[in-house]
């Protein structure tokens, strides 16, 4: 059971790098267009993110 | 600059070519009103240096392939540095330099591009488009969501068996996690649930609040007394699914409000007022004071109430009255705000701005019918009021009868309670009516419906009768020829004639001679006679092509023009407002669903009564006034109808106000679309349909929700009283019953698109 005291703390990690990266996706506008983003996929030319 | 060519292009066949999915119906409708002035200008704000944004609404955009077209479009223009595309929004948001570029060229080239743009105010729309509850409540899912997959994790172990010191270890853990978790994720429920109380009033985040905290603290209870079960996976699961419904109503709601203003931000009407030493300036209509001189040019609505000083002209009263015959008017003639100035130019001194105008009476009569509505109860309160009450009396139940059956053992009965209240699950509750208004919404705005609130869907479902206005609701509002001589020459001539007018008649008629292939010849000296019509000359022989009396001919009932030619009979161009393509389809389709339809016209007998023919409506009123319209719909009802008023006249407003549903096209007049309730974009009336099925469909969806929540409480109660609830099945069902809620929702996005 000693390696319990590994992977608790591995996956609160990694649970916690999601969250974190949720959190910054939320700050940098990523969910204002959904619906073009979903679009924007289709377009040949290469595509810069947002400002 | 004034442009009043810019909405044209739309029409041409090639301008289509930017996508078959983006139909220009919408654009084609908004050019038909021909905003001469969209006063671009005044919104364009500095972003960075050297470098302005706009911000502009394009309704017509839907896919992507127009998203490409506009970014791509933009791009080629000078001095713009980027061009975005927000296609939920419909949206394009346009950084450039203001010396190589204007606003104007902008809105240029999107009109010749095939899209009618639209400038509007952002800085009044950013405090809705931040969103920050939205981005709040989507964070504090975002934490809930991450505590409850982690403290999962953790059960998981201790369902599958661990126990002893792993098990405290693993409940130690979870509490951890799930103690500041749901400290931050559970304050919109907990800010709710102590509001209410301090007014003294019980709601949903009453049970839900009480439910949570019980849970946590008989869980620290138990983990401090190396207890066997502890209730944080089902605590912090419960504040995750309910997190979501409220998102989805946030959701519902922002988008809502996001289009009742972007509505009301689309008629930002500019007015051009003459100063006393000649100058003209541009002003906002709100602006304009009694006594001010102000210019209307052909295509332009006349901005205020008041009385011509200067100038002849034809005044298109359909959006106020619901006449479809043009008015002439000359000095001296009253004019209301919202008539559409035709021919020629009109100087109006503005008369009284406040309450003496025609608008401030439409707007005494929404007020009052408004407040005759009765408050309407939406379902979600409906049931939540009997599920509160029902919750506590249960949960009190379960602990009396636990304290009396173990002889006082308070923490088990504290514990069985707990159970009670977690497991009756607000989650399916609260997520029943969400989901589906969400769903409901989002299928609605696709085909360029716009709802104006939730609760307007639960009232569109309930209706049994239909009332049409007939003037551009049940017709497209603008006339087309159904009459007309065989002769070639009298074609040629009168197109030759028409192509110098913008009156809408003269309009019409010069294209139905382009699709006949007629090619105008050159006149001499051809003048419009403002109110009247146009004359040139061929050869020494006098042509006139305008108003019966002008040409010397007997006026009848017909909407017509009529060209003399020298001295012979003056021959007609009779003229209709055709129905709406699929009208007679829709009207036959409410009636085969049991609905009573009924056309209540401002216009005079003859044309309410074609057009009540043609499309199949038996009961049709004419020449109504919109105290009539209103005082009709009362009745109506008075006599126990639901009613769903269709409108989108000034003259229609009270009555949209007062219906217990209402619908306008977006070319409604800007009162109407206040009042209405939702908004429906394109040529055709087949939105009236769409709506009232997926508003029937999110009905049944609703209420079988409803009727789920209800059977599995019926099960799991019972279940919980008898204290054999643990924390599994508390988590299972808790899951199983959101998700099949949401599933359900789900299903209203199917059946026809």
């Amino acid at each position: 059971m000693t390696v319990l005291g590994l992977l608790i703390p591995v996956s609160l990690l990694l649970g916690a790098i999601g969250l974190a990266a949720f959190l910054w996706s939320l700050r940098s506008n990523q969910y204002d267009d959904l619906e073009g983003d979903a679009a924007r996929i289709l377009f040949d030319e290469a595509d810069k993110p947002r400002d | 600059m004034r442009d009043t060519t810019r909405g044209s292009v739309v029409g041409l066949p090639g301008s289509t070519a930017s996508g078959g999915c983006c139909p220009t119906g919408l654009a084609a409708q908004l050019a038909a009103e021909r905003m001469t002035d969209t006063g671009a200008g005044r919104w364009v704000r500095p972003a960075a240096q050297d470098a302005v944004a706009l911000d502009l609404m394009v309704p017509a955009i839907r896919c992507a392939a127009c998203m490409s077209a506009i970014e791509t479009g933009l791009s080629n223009l000078p001095g713009v540095a980027s061009a975005r595309v927000n296609l939920s929004l419909r949206r394009v948001r346009v950084l450039f330099d203001p010396a190589r570029s204007s606003a104007e060229d902008v809105v240029g080239r999107l009109s010749a591009l095939g899209y009618e743009a639209r400038p509007f105010d952002a800085k009044a729309m950013a405090d809705i488009d931040r969103d920050a509850v939205g981005r709040d409540l989507l964070a504090r899912l975002g934490v809930a969501g991450f505590a409850m997959m982690n403290v999962m994790l953790l059960s998981v172990a201790v369902w599958s068996g661990a126990d002893a010191a792993t098990r405290d270890l693993m409940h130690w853990i979870s509490g951890l996690i799930a103690l500041p978790a749901i400290a931050f994720s559970g304050v919109p429920f907990f800010r709710s649930a102590i509001a209410a109380l301090r007014a003294g009033r019980v709601n949903m985040d009453v049970p839900i609040s009480l439910a949570v905290v019980l849970a946590v603290g008989v869980s620290l209870y138990e983990t401090a007394h190396s207890g066997e079960h502890a209730y944080f996976d089902a605590g912090i699961s419960l504040v995750f699914f309910l997190l979501i419904g409220r998102y989805l109503d946030h959701r519902t709601r922002a988008v809502a409000r996001s289009a009742a203003a972007e509505l009301t931000a689309l008629s930002a009407r500019a007015a051009t007022v003459i100063a006393a030493d000649g100058s003209r300036t541009t002003v906002a209509a709100e602006d304009l004071a009694a006594g001010m001189l102000a210019e209307v040019l052909p295509g332009e609505r006349i901005p205020a109430d008041g009385r011509v000083e200067w100038g002849q002209s034809d005044l298109d009263r359909s959006m106020v009255t619901g006449e479809t015959m043009p008015e002439a008017v000359g000095p001296g003639a009253a004019v209301h705000a919202g008539m559409l100035n035709v021919s020629g130019p009109l100087r109006v001194r503005v008369g009284a701005t406040g309450e003496a105008t025609l608008l401030a009476e439409i707007a005494r009569m929404i007020e009052a019918a408004e407040r005759g509505r009765t408050r309407y109860d939406r379902w979600a309160d409906k049931a939540s009021r009997q599920y509160v009450w029902g919750v506590h009396v249960m949960s009190c139940v379960a602990f009396g009868g636990w304290m009396w059956a173990t002889g006082g053992d308070v923490y088990r009965s504290v514990m069985i309670a707990a159970a009670v209240l977690i497991i009756t699950c607000p989650c399916a509750l609260g997520l029943a009516v969400p989901a589906v208004h969400a769903v409901a919404g989002g299928r609605l705005f696709r085909r360029g419906i716009f709802l104006k609130d939730g609760a307007i869907l639960e009232r569109l479902a309930e209706i049994d009768t239909v009332v049409f206005d007939k003037t551009g609701t049940l017709t497209e509002g603008r006339p087309v020829l159904v009459s007309s001589p065989e002769c070639d020459r009298a074609w040629q001539f009168a197109a030759s004639l028409a192509v110098a007018s913008r009156h809408p008649l003269a309009q019409a008629l010069a294209e139905s001679a382009r699709g006949r292939g007629i090619e105008p010849v050159a006149l001499d000296g051809v003048t419009e006679v403002p109110g009247a019509g146009v004359e040139g000359w061929l050869g020494g022989k006098r042509l006139r092509l305008g108003r019966a009396d002008w040409v010397g001919a007997a006026p009848d009932d017909r909407t017509a023009v009529w060209l003399a030619e020298g001295d012979a009979a003056p021959q007609a161009f009779a003229f209709e407002d055709r129905l709406r393509a699929d009208a007679p389809e829709t009207v036959a389709w409410l009636r085969a669903q049991g609905l009573r339809v009924a056309l209540f016209s401002g216009d005079s007998e003859g044309p309410v009564a074609r057009a009540a023919e043609a499309a199949g409506i038996g009961d049709a009123r004419a020449r109504m006034t919109p105290a009539a319209k209103l005082a009709a719909l009362e009745a109506l009802a008075r006599g126990g109808a639901r009613v769903l008023m269709v409108g989108d006249g000034i003259n229609d407003a009270p009555s949209l106000a007062a219906a217990h549903a209402s619908m306008s096209p977006v070319a409604a007049s800007d009162v109407s679309r206040a009042a209405t309730g939702l908004v429906f974009t394109g040529q055709h009336l087949a939105p009236v349909r769409f709506a009232i099925e997926t508003a029937r469909a999110a009905r049944a969806r609703a209420l079988e929700n409803f009727a789920f929540s209800a059977l599995y409480n019926v099960v799991a109660v019972p279940v919980a009283l008898f204290g054999f609830v643990t924390p599994l099945i508390a988590a299972l069902s808790m899951s199983g019953s959101s998700i099949v809620v949401t599933l359900n929702a789900l299903r209203i996005r199917r059946g026809r698109p």
